[in-house]
């Protein structure tokens, strides 16, 4: 039975006619000191795969548990092993409290060349308590069978731990999955550290 | 009584049904710019919500126009029911530029815009022209304000109609070196009125 109001139809057939947002929330997880996090299609309701075109991974105060460690992010294509092969680019700006370091840089022991290594969003995480890292990671088109898959990161945070000062670090990865497979999942790992933080999957719909 | 459609629950109990899917990038607040010399959003005050609500707030810039030539859009924030709006801030600052004649084109760091543990207004449009057709967009993302434990990260970008005819993608980003929550966002330009444009503010749930 169609809902409709005024002549225009609000809902038929289980679903809403009208326009309810294209931005659809589909999964937050949290990390507490864990080593790993990852989403994974069809895994505690989570969906990476051909229902929507983009999906947008926001992560909000990352956090090292260990200092001047890196966290990665790899993905893959089989809900195992996150291996998959990346070609990527790093650039960043970046400040430091001291005031030893302000500029603008391409970093090229942070990118990937044909790597199934994980990319790193900042060098070396800053392992102060009020220390923090915020991302939007773009994917898009993951359930494609024909084209490689782009990926871009934006992050905001705290980088280059260890005894330089806390550093504004603004990093801008942007790459690809070099696979015609589906890449069904991704995961955030700490290297030599165990994270915590909060991860929010959307979907964007195309229609 | 609930509305059910093909066995689907549509609203239930005043709400929607937990299966429909719904946007998550909600609405909070347009303010419009008409000669204004600050635009305030108050968590609390005017409908407004800034506080542990959402952990990601976006505001969005839409033909931002000074009325004066050159001016530049600034923000800063402030905690509690402090109005000072001069929290620390460490940031840095970029930009890639082209003037209309193609005769100056650059990518730079900004030494002289970024802050290092600094309380002034940081800019986050820069040198936005008053010509009649000159003004400025872009977005501006807060994560995590009302965290008590964490240090508040901002990152802008916009694309500036320069007053020197260039187009200037300016990208601005640092943190707040606060544990204290932050309650509000004031805008305004470095000199002289916002003349007129459009700042809407939304949380981002789910």
């Amino acid at each position: 039975m169609a809902i409709i109001s005024n002549a225009v139809t609000i809902a038929d057939a289980g679903a809403f006619s009208v326009s309810l947002g294209s931005m659809v929330h589909i999964k937050t997880l949290t990390a507490s000191n864990d080593s790993t996090l990852a989403f994974i299609h069809g895994t505690d309701d989570v969906v990476l795969d051909d229902t929507y075109p983009i999906y947008i991974l926001k992560i909000i105060n990352l956090f090292s548990h260990t200092d001047d460690r890196a966290v990665l992010l790899n993905f893959t294509i089989d809900g195992t092993n996150f291996n998959v092969t990346k070609t990527t680019t790093f650039f960043r700006a970046r400040h430091n409290e001291s005031g030893s370091h302000a500029q603008l840089d391409y970093r090229g022991r942070a990118d990937l060349e044909q790597s199934a290594s994980g990319q790193e969003f900042v060098e070396g995480f800053d392992g102060e308590a009020d220390a923090n890292v915020n991302s939007t990671i773009f994917l898009y088109d993951p359930s494609s069978t024909t084209f490689v898959k782009h990926f871009t990161m934006e992050t905001q945070g705290t980088g280059n731990g260890g005894t330089d000062a806390q550093t504004s670090t603004n990093a801008f990865v942007s790459g690809y999955c070099n696979t015609t497979s589906a890449v069904t999942g991704l995961r955030i790992e700490g290297q030599s550290t165990t994270i915590s933080g909060t991860f929010k999957l959307y979907g964007i719909k195309d229609s | 009584m609930a509305v059910v459609s093909n066995g689907t629950t549509i609203i239930d109990a005043g709400a929607l049904g937990s299966g429909v899917p719904t946007g998550k990038m909600i609405l909070i607040k347009t303010l419009t710019a008409s000669g204004s010399g600050t635009l305030d959003f108050i968590n609390g005050a005017d409908s407004v919500v800034f506080d542990g609500t959402y952990k990601e707030y976006v505001f969005k810039f839409i033909n931002i126009h000074p009325a004066t030539d050159s001016a530049d859009l600034t923000f800063q924030v402030d905690t509690g029911t402090n109005t000072n709006y001069n929290q620390t801030i460490m940031s840095t600052v970029f930009r890639a530029e082209i003037r209309e004649d193609g005769a100056d084109s650059k990518l730079i760091y900004d030494t002289n815009l970024d802050q290092e543990e600094g309380t002034a207004f940081q800019q986050i449009q820069h040198d936005i022209g008053n010509d009649a057709d000159q003004s400025a967009a872009g977005t501006l993302t807060l994560f995590n304000p009302a965290s008590a434990t964490f240090v508040k990260h901002f990152m802008a970008r916009s694309q500036i109609y320069y007053a020197g005819d260039y187009a200037l993608d300016f990208l601005v980003a640092g943190y707040f070196n606060t544990t204290t929550a932050l309650t509000r966002v004031q805008f305004k330009m470095s000199t002289g009125n916002i003349d007129s444009g459009v700042i809407k503010l939304y949380g981002i749930g789910g």
